[in-house]
């Protein structure tokens, strides 16, 4: 009995947590749907002037477009450069391999703003920034250590004796890694480009400074912010939260179903 | 004469300082159920690894059907295995699993997928082709991983103690299914194992291997009735060994007093032997030779047979075995000491 108050406690606990997080998300989603220019209470009728304002807004589309393109480049990029990676970490032992995980797994750790900086001056020495190309060089070196940390989780889930059962029965290096390891691995495949994606798609500094004129829409977004309160904002804010959340939940439960699914299936 | 289809020649492997396989010479016969036994870490592991190409010696050469196979990668191999994990790829069903090695093999679809078929039905699993692996029991895993290996025909299969997960009803099983297939196939078995029981219940010949070596090759029988070594006697278990210094005439002086055996060592030199459980015989008094005086600790009964452990003056442990109806009929009072018996030709003196 004396736990049933702590079990009480500690679920207001939770909801206020929970309340705290995604409070001011919702109360964005239910402002984009305001007829009132400043969001206070009471609220005003409903309306989808803000949507259809975003919509026609001449930034916004081609904003959209590069996030999408940079998101979609990124994540097939990093992905390859991630898995590429975890293999060679799964597969061989060689001089250097702690420095090399070390190195491969350290540039989440820099901050954005100084990774922001450092890829500005790097990218224009080769007069490579302000592009579009310029944005998915910088995410590519923010995400791949993501794809590589996901799938290295999933390789080391694998029987080791499973690539030699193949090699044993006539497969050969390539064939084993399109038959066995790539088929093994697709999950965490998957969930890696989804969450490459939506790093990407999120991420604001390094594509603010990097980005040029080619604005991405977080970019976009925070203009439209410095300029004055403006509810389409909110309208934008849904939209792409809503991308995200569902490229997270794709990659989420992707990985967290295999996971359960593996202990008996060597 | 059976011809050998393999050879093992002087085969050393290292890895690092450490050396794994310390040169060893080996003739596999075509169409033997060859078992490879000894303790973890003894190279028998390593040796069927060598055999597969998963790794290569570094000394010496391995010929299958008087080919080299040094040098030749693992797919370009024939000599597929049955691993102790198993293996079965988890994203395939048990029929793709099958069909694995014939796809490699570039063999039409309609044709691989009966030869699996095939297959399945032959090990009893038929019903179960289209389930995914880790929807199987470990018996029908098992089979699985046989079907897989065997699809392809080989003329040698290799199997890494296939055994050691299974509940010990299922191995029983599939030491039948194992053996039956062997015969029926013709083709040739080559089996790690550390167990025991399994090595002596389906091979036509044991290897013993102990630290990288070769320590013995021969029948059950040869190996349980002639242990070559002190090793061997050890390892092989049911066996209680003696060591003394040979007094000439085929008496050994020990700390049970002199024993008499037969073979003759030169007068002065340290003699061990082994006598086997099942050929000492227990009395109330002692006998004309070969007496030895002992205390009864406890007994354990594994079927019809009874194994005795006896103490003996010097604290040495002493084992007899017998049929459980003999023990009945014996006057064995734990309070008294009895005399442990054993005839000299029963003696087998050890090279070590």
């Amino acid at each position: 009995m004396s736990l049933a108050p702590t079990r009480i406690l500690l679920r207001i606990y939770i909801g206020i947590l929970f309340l705290f997080v995604f409070a001011p998300i919702i109360a964005s989603f239910v402002f984009s749907f305001n007829s009132d220019r400043f969001p206070t209470i009471p609220l005003g009728g409903f309306t989808t002037h803000w949507y259809e304002k975003a919509f026609f807004n001449a930034e916004l589309l081609p904003a959209a477009l590069n996030s999408l393109t940079v998101a979609l480049s990124t994540a097939l990029l990093s992905t390859f450069i991630g898995f590429t990676a975890a293999y060679t970490d799964y597969r061989y032992q060689f001089f250097g391999k702690t420095g090399f995980l070390i190195l491969g797994l350290l540039p989440p750790t820099i901050p954005l703003i100084i990774m922001a900086l450092a890829m500005l001056g790097w990218l224009s020495n080769f007069h490579a920034s302000g592009m579009v190309v310029s944005i998915v060089i910088a995410h590519t070196v923010l995400c791949a250590p993501f794809a590589m940390a996901i799938i290295r989780l999933r390789l080391h889930q694998m029987d080791p004796n499973l690539e030699p059962a193949a090699h044993n029965l006539g497969a050969s290096e390539w064939v084993t890694m399109l038959n066995i390891i790539i088929p093994f691995t697709r999950p965490s495949i998957i969930a890696a480009l989804c969450l490459t994606a939506a790093v990407s798609f999120d991420e604001f500094a390094v594509s603010w400074f990097v980005s040029g004129l080619n604005k991405t829409i977080p970019v976009v977004i925070l203009e439209i912010l410095t300029g004055n309160i403006d509810p389409q904002v909110n309208a934008i804010g849904s939209v792409v939260l809503l991308v995200s959340i569902a490229l997270v939940v794709i990659a989420q439960s992707l990985v967290m179903g295999r996971t359960r699914s593996t202990g008996t299936a060597s | 004469m059976r011809q050998p289809l393999v050879v093992l020649d002087n085969v050393v492997k290292r890895f690092g300082s450490h050396v794994a396989v310390k040169g060893i010479n080996l003739e596999i016969r075509e169409g033997e159920f060859l078992a490879v036994m000894g303790p973890s870490g003894c190279g028998k592991t390593t040796t069927l690894r060598m055999l597969a190409g998963l790794e290569d010696p570094s000394e010496g050469d391995i010929r299958l059907a008087g080919q080299s196979l040094v040098g030749k990668s693992p797919h370009e191999r024939d000599t597929p295995m049955v691993w102790q994990s198993l293996a079965l790829f988890p994203f395939l069903n048990a029929r793709e699993n099958v069909e694995f090695g014939l796809k490699m093999r570039k063999v039409e679809p309609a044709a691989r997928r009966r030869r699996a078929l095939d297959w399945l039905d032959r090990l009893g699993i038929g019903e179960f082709a289209e389930r995914p692996v880790d929807q199987l029991s470990g018996g029908q895993r098992q089979r699985v991983a046989l079907a897989r290996a065997l699809v392809t025909e080989p003329r040698i299969l290799l199997l890494d103690e296939p055994l050691s997960a299974l509940d010990a009803h299922l191995v029983i099983r599939m030491q039948a299914v194992l053996t039956k297939l062997q015969k029926e196939l013709g083709i040739t078995f080559v089996y790690v194992t550390h167990s025991q029981s399994e090595a002596f219940a389906m091979a036509d010949r044991i290897v013993i291997m102990s630290k990288g070596e070769i320590a013995q090759i021969g029948t059950a029988r040869e190996i349980y009735r002639a242990p070559i070594n002190r090793f061997v006697a050890e390892f092989v278990g049911r066996n209680n060994i003696f060591t003394g210094t040979s007094q000439g005439g085929g008496h050994v002086e020990t700390p049970f007093g002199t024993l008499t055996v037969s073979g003759e060592r030169a007068k002065g030199t340290p003699v061990s032997f082994s006598v086997a459980a099942d050929l000492m015989s227990v009395s109330a008094t002692p006998t004309a030779t070969n007496s030895i005086e002992a205390q009864l600790l406890s007994e354990e009964f594994v079927g019809s047979m009874v194994t005795l452990f006896f103490e003996a003056k010097d604290g040495t442990e002493l084992k007899v075995q017998m049929p459980e109806r003999s023990f009945a009929a014996l006057p064995l009072d734990t309070s008294r000491s009895v005399y442990l018996n054993f005839a000299p030709e029963n003696a087998q003196l050890l090279k070590d």
